[in-house]
Parts: C-alpha cells; structure tokens; sequence
C-alpha cells in the first residue's frame, strides 16, 4: 500500500480452487468438473476494501463463499487473521465463525420470514456467546441503532419491511459478532439507485466505525469506484487483473478490463464513447475453458500464443498485478 | 429525427388502479405523453413509479381483476385502442407492437422451441406459410446477431445464454415488422458486457427498420446513450419529461436532480460520500392529494402537501411537475 506505515494482511488467499463435481449417469460416475474458482491469490488489508468484479458466472461470488468456508475448497490456503482456514473443520471452524461474516444479495431470500427482526439479530449472539437476555436485548437494541433502524421495529416481520430496510437487518445481524472482515456479495444489486447510495454510505460508515474489512463483491462497476480501496477483476474463475482503485479506472492494463469499463453507459448525452469495445460472444462455460487463456475466445487483441500458454501472474509495480501475454515483455 | 410528424401512439391521463383485498393501489395517476415514429422515448424510474404498468395497460396486458384502466385515451395511429375489441387488440399486440420483457428466461415458453415461439406470431399475424415463417424466423435470428440461426431454430430456450435469449426476445418482438417497440428493462437482467452488445443492436435495428421505441429502464446510463426524448416517472406519475440532452444538462424537478446526483460514475471526479435520498417511495393507496415525492423533496413547501402539481412546460419540450423553480430559487408563480 502507499502510505507510509505497512497495514497488516487481514486475508490471504493462495492459488484458491473450487471445482464442483458433475455426476451423470444411473451410477452417478463424474462426467466433468465446473471449475468455478480455478486458481485465484490475493491479500486483502486490514480496513480496506477489496472490490471485486466480473459478469455473472465468473465465480466471484463462488470466492467469496470459498474465503468463508461456507464451502470445502478443492486446494489453496486461506489464511484470516493468522489462522489458515481452507481445511480446518467442526469445532475449529465454528470458533472463527464470529471474525467472518457475510452480507447476502437477496435480503428477502437470506431473512427467515417467520423470525422477527430482532430475534433474527440475536440469532449469532445466541449461537456463539453465552449471554443474559438482558444483555442480549441490548445488544439488539445497539445494531439497530448502528445500521438506522427504528429499535421500536424488533418485533416485526422481514415481510413489513422494504428492500433497503431489510438489507439494513441482514447488515445488523452480520455485526452482530463483532467480525473483522465481511464478505458483502452483491448487497446492493436488489435495490432502488435512491437507496442503493444509502446502503453504501451505511457500510462506509459502519467501516470507519468498527475497523472493518470488506471483500465487496459486485457487478457494478461504478459503485466499486467509490468504494473500493483495490479492485480485482474476475473472469471465468481466474482474477485477470488486480490494482489500486484509481490506477486500475484510470489505465486498465487486461483486455478485458479495458472492455468491462468501456461498456459501462455514462449517464452523460454528451459523452458518449466513440470507440467504445464491444466483446463478441459469450462467456465460455466453466465446464470447459479454452486453452491457454480463458479470455483468449473474446479478446479483441488475441495473439497464437493466448490459445496455447496460459498467461502467468505478472507484478506490474505499484500494486499492480495482471495475468496476459500482452504485458509480458513490457 | 422525423419531425413535427404526427405521434403514432398518443396517451391521454391514463389512470390505472389495482383492486387488492388491502384496498386500491393507484399505479398510474394522469399520465400523459406521446411518440412520433422513429423515435426513442426513455422511461426512468425506480420499481413501483409506475413505468411498467405504464405500458402494460396500454395494451391490455394487465390481469383484471385487480388491475383496472379507470381513465385515459390511448390513440394507436388516431385509433382509440380502450374501444377496441379482444380480437382487434391481439392484432395490434405482437403484430404492430411489439414487446420485450425484462427476464427472456421468464417469457419465453421453456417447453417449446425457439423456432416454434418465433413461427408463431408469424403464422397468426402475417399468415405466412409454414416454410415461409421459419426461413423469416431464421432470418430474424441472424437479424439479431445469432450465429447459425438456421440451426439454432430447433434449440429450446434453455440452450441459449442470456444474452442469447434476450436476443431471441427482440426477434419475436420484431418478427410482424412493428411500428412501436415497448422494451422493458431489456438489458437490466445482462451483463454489461452483453448489455453493451443488445445496445448496440438496438440502435443498428432503429435505423434499418425504424421504429418508434419505448424504452424503460432504471439506468440512466442507458438512458443518456440512446435516448431522444426521456420521462422521468414517480409514484405513479411523470414528473419531468425533456430531450435528453436538455434533461442531463438541466433537470428541473428536485428527484431527477437527486437522481443524477446520486449515481456514481466510471470516470471523472469520484466523491467522497455518495448523496442519497433519504426516505422511502410513496405508498401509493390513494389517489394522490400531494405531491408524490414532497416527503423526500428538500424544497418542499406547504402548497407542496396540499396540492398535486400540474405538469408546466419550462422551455420547449421540457416539462415539469413541480411548485419549486429552480431558474428564481422560489416558489413558482402560477
């Protein structure tokens, strides 16, 4: 990182890889492998946040859920907070549950419509600490004043709450452990643009409050610019590209960033992209990637040797990293 | 742009209620507008200001009950579309109108080919012949951009990617030759990548075959990249409606002017904290006696709460539904 004194790795991630079996066949033999994360290494830094990126499909999502154990990697290491992770099990795991939490996507899928919003909140607290009711009750009381909501709403239903309102909860009962690190998947992409501005400068504030530390995952490209410190790029199960914010919107150095942000629309009449990239084709299926690199199939800039070798990790300088044939000699 | 050319579709307070068991809901409150052919007409808005249920009783496409079209003339081509009979109005679906939906994985029929979904409208409207139809459908495929369409007729939607399928959408839509084209949030379910292609695509289509198109869309993005003319729609209602270029550079209603503001942006200047919009869309119970976005409105006034604003033009083409003036930081007299 720039500035002067040297932040501590919160998470690091090394060659990550979760392929998922397929069966077929009346004896269920294994016909194929979905290699959804394939080979992913990255640090994420204690109170920053980490932007990640891609289209749908590109096992971004797939990496968060890896990061928090929520399923059993294939091989890699993960390392939160000096523990290494990736294979611990039972117990053990369950002990580190309350550093590492998640915000879902959906938050009509991920509240339980038949708990209340404050046993909802309490539901952690319950698991993983023996507390008094009392104490508990406050503690309620305190995350929901944390994340703006009305402490006279704790014995309602999801259902009587909007979009924005209960993303607020499932934000609540992720801090209700006092984590260090929250992997926010996509927290933002069911909500109105008046109250997706909202719920970002609610998980802004809520960072400067408790020091936390983000992997925010997402497609929205404009929104990780705000609030993203790094942003990594994913495609077809392999970061391709991983930079400063500012650095990474200002000269992207993959193919496919470069496409990526210039298909952004801008919401100015007046400049509109005159050369903007449109990419051909669809994103190959994870079941099958093409050889040598997984771009290779819709790169505007394809070279022989992209369809033979697949393109190593390259450190760029300046935090930045990159993994394509065209910077090689560079 | 053909100009000063009659509308091909002219809507006149349209009123849309639904009757559910909690009591009414009032989707669409006196809205108003027009299209000339050959034009593209943005429609933003967040879910629930209205703008889907906007076209869709247009033409009829609203389940009733609960849904009712209380008030309003809709003019197709000068004909009165509320007077038409079932039959006439299938006719103008699908065969002058044509739709694309938001989820292509939700409105096209799983069960039944690509080939079939597409010879259809063709058989009905244009009464083609069967070979006839599926050299046509073929031919809408390649239209659209699918490589092998010929081949991919027999293919079930389940076999195209979304972009694929959103592409296969815009075929049908497109297959009986529509004068008007409803798109709503057509790319909204894409990547941006693939939402780049359909872009492109469209715009390509619009000017082979040029059509009127209304485009609905939360993204304003999209909307200042293709967009001639744009209506900025509410709690049920238009509140601003402007050319584009006019609408991006001096919006007059405070929610356009919150919208813009809040949406962060892949270049230029990046903000340290985003501006929101506090407070919730209206609930929309009762026919509205205020103005719909006064609760949230920071120039909201009392005459605000008491009475509806009416659209007034500020310049030509631009109109606005707001008591505040922006050009004289007051009240507006009138």
């Amino acid at each position: 990182m720039a500035d002067g004194q040297d932040p501590r790795k919160l998470v690091e991630v090394s060659g990550l890889k979760m392929h998922f079996p397929i069966y077929a066949g009346i004896l269920r033999k294994q016909v194929g492998t979905v290699k959804a994360v394939d080979d992913v290494t990255f640090d994420i830094y204690e109170g920053e946040t980490l932007g990640l990126v891609g289209e749908s499909g590109c096992g971004k999502s797939t990496a968060g859920r890896a990061i928090l154990r929520l399923y059993d990697p294939t091989s890699g290491s993960i390392v939160i907070d000096g523990k290494e992770i990736a294979h611990l099990e039972g117990e053990a795991l369950r002990n580190l549950r309350p550093t590492m939490q998640m915000i879902f996507q959906d938050p009509q899928a991920s509240l339980n419509p038949r708990m209340t919003v404050g046993s909802i909140i309490a539901e952690p607290l319950l698991e993983h600490h023996a507390m008094k009711p009392k104490d508990r009750r406050a503690r309620v009381l305190e995350l929901m004043d944390a994340v703006g909501l009305n402490r006279e709403f704790a014995s309602r239903y999801p259902h009587e709450f909007s979009g924005g309102q209960r993303q607020r909860i499932g934000i609540a009962r992720a801090l209700a452990l006092n984590p260090k690190f929250i992997v926010c998947d996509e927290p933002i992409a069911a909500l109105d643009v008046s109250i997706q501005a909202q719920v970002v400068n609610l998980l802004e504030d809520l960072q400067e409050q408790f020091g936390l530390t983000y992997l925010f995952i997402s497609h929205d490209l404009s929104m990780v610019r705000h609030l993203a410190t790094r942003v990594a790029v994913m495609y077809l199960g392999k970061i391709v590209e991983l930079a400063p914010r500012d650095a990474l919107y200002a000269d992207p150095k993959h193919p496919y960033t470069q496409a990526l942000l210039s298909a952004v629309p801008n919401p100015d009449p007046d400049s509109v992209p005159q050369n903007r990239i449109i990419l051909n084709g669809d994103v190959p299926s994870p079941t099958n990637p093409p050889k040598g690199c997984n771009f290779c199939t819709r790169c505007p800039k394809v070279m022989d040797i992209c369809r033979e070798k697949d393109p190593a990790w390259l450190d760029l300088g300046q935090g930045r990293y990159a993994a394509c044939h065209l910077l090689e000699d560079a | 742009m053909p100009d000063g050319s009659e509308p091909i579709l002219d809507v006149h307070d349209l009123k849309t209620i639904f009757r559910t068991r909690d009591g009414e809901v009032h989707a669409v409150n006196s809205v108003s507008f027009s299209i000339r052919p050959g034009e593209l007409l943005g429609v933003v808005g967040e879910s629930g200001s209205g703008k889907s249920v906007t076209m869709m009783s247009l033409m009829g496409l609203l389940p009733s009950p609960p849904a009712e079209v209380v008030r309003g003339d809709i003019r197709y081509q000068g004909h009165d579309v509320r007077a038409m009979s079932e039959a006439q109005l299938r006719k103008l679906r699908g065969g002058d109108i044509g739709f694309v939906f938001q989820d292509p994985m939700t409105s096209l029929n799983p069960v039944f080919t690509v080939g079939y979904q597409l010879v259809e409208p063709l058989r009905i409207h244009l009464k083609l012949s069967k070979r006839a139809a599926s050299v046509r459908a073929a031919e809408l495929l390649a239209l659209v951009g699918i490589p092998d369409a010929a081949k991919r007729l027999g293919d079930f939607p389940h076999q195209f990617s979304g972009g694929m399928r959103q592409r296969v959408m815009i075929a049908i839509a497109l297959a009986c030759d529509p004068k008007v084209l409803i798109a709503d949030e057509p790319t909204t379910a894409l990547d941006v990548t693939i939402q780049a292609q359909i872009i492109e695509l469209i715009k390509d289509l619009r000017q082979k075959l040029g059509m009127a198109i209304v485009w609905i869309t939360h993204d304003l993005g999209v909307i200042a990249e293709i967009a001639d003319r744009v209506l900025v729609m509410y709690g049920g209602q238009i509140v601003e409606h402007a050319p584009v270029r006019e609408l991006f550079r001096n919006p007059q209603h405070p929610y356009t002017r919150a919208l813009l503001e809040t949406i962060p942006r892949v270049d230029g200047a990046r903000d340290a904290r985003l501006r929101s919009i506090s407070g919730q869309p209206p609930s929309l119970a009762a026919h509205p006696a205020s103005c719909p976005f006064a609760a949230r409105c920071p120039h909201a006034f009392e005459r605000c709460l008491a009475e509806n604003p009416a659209r007034r033009l500020v310049s030509p083409g631009h109109d606005v539904a707001c008591f505040w003036d922006f050009a004289t930081g007051g009240a507006h007299h009138g």
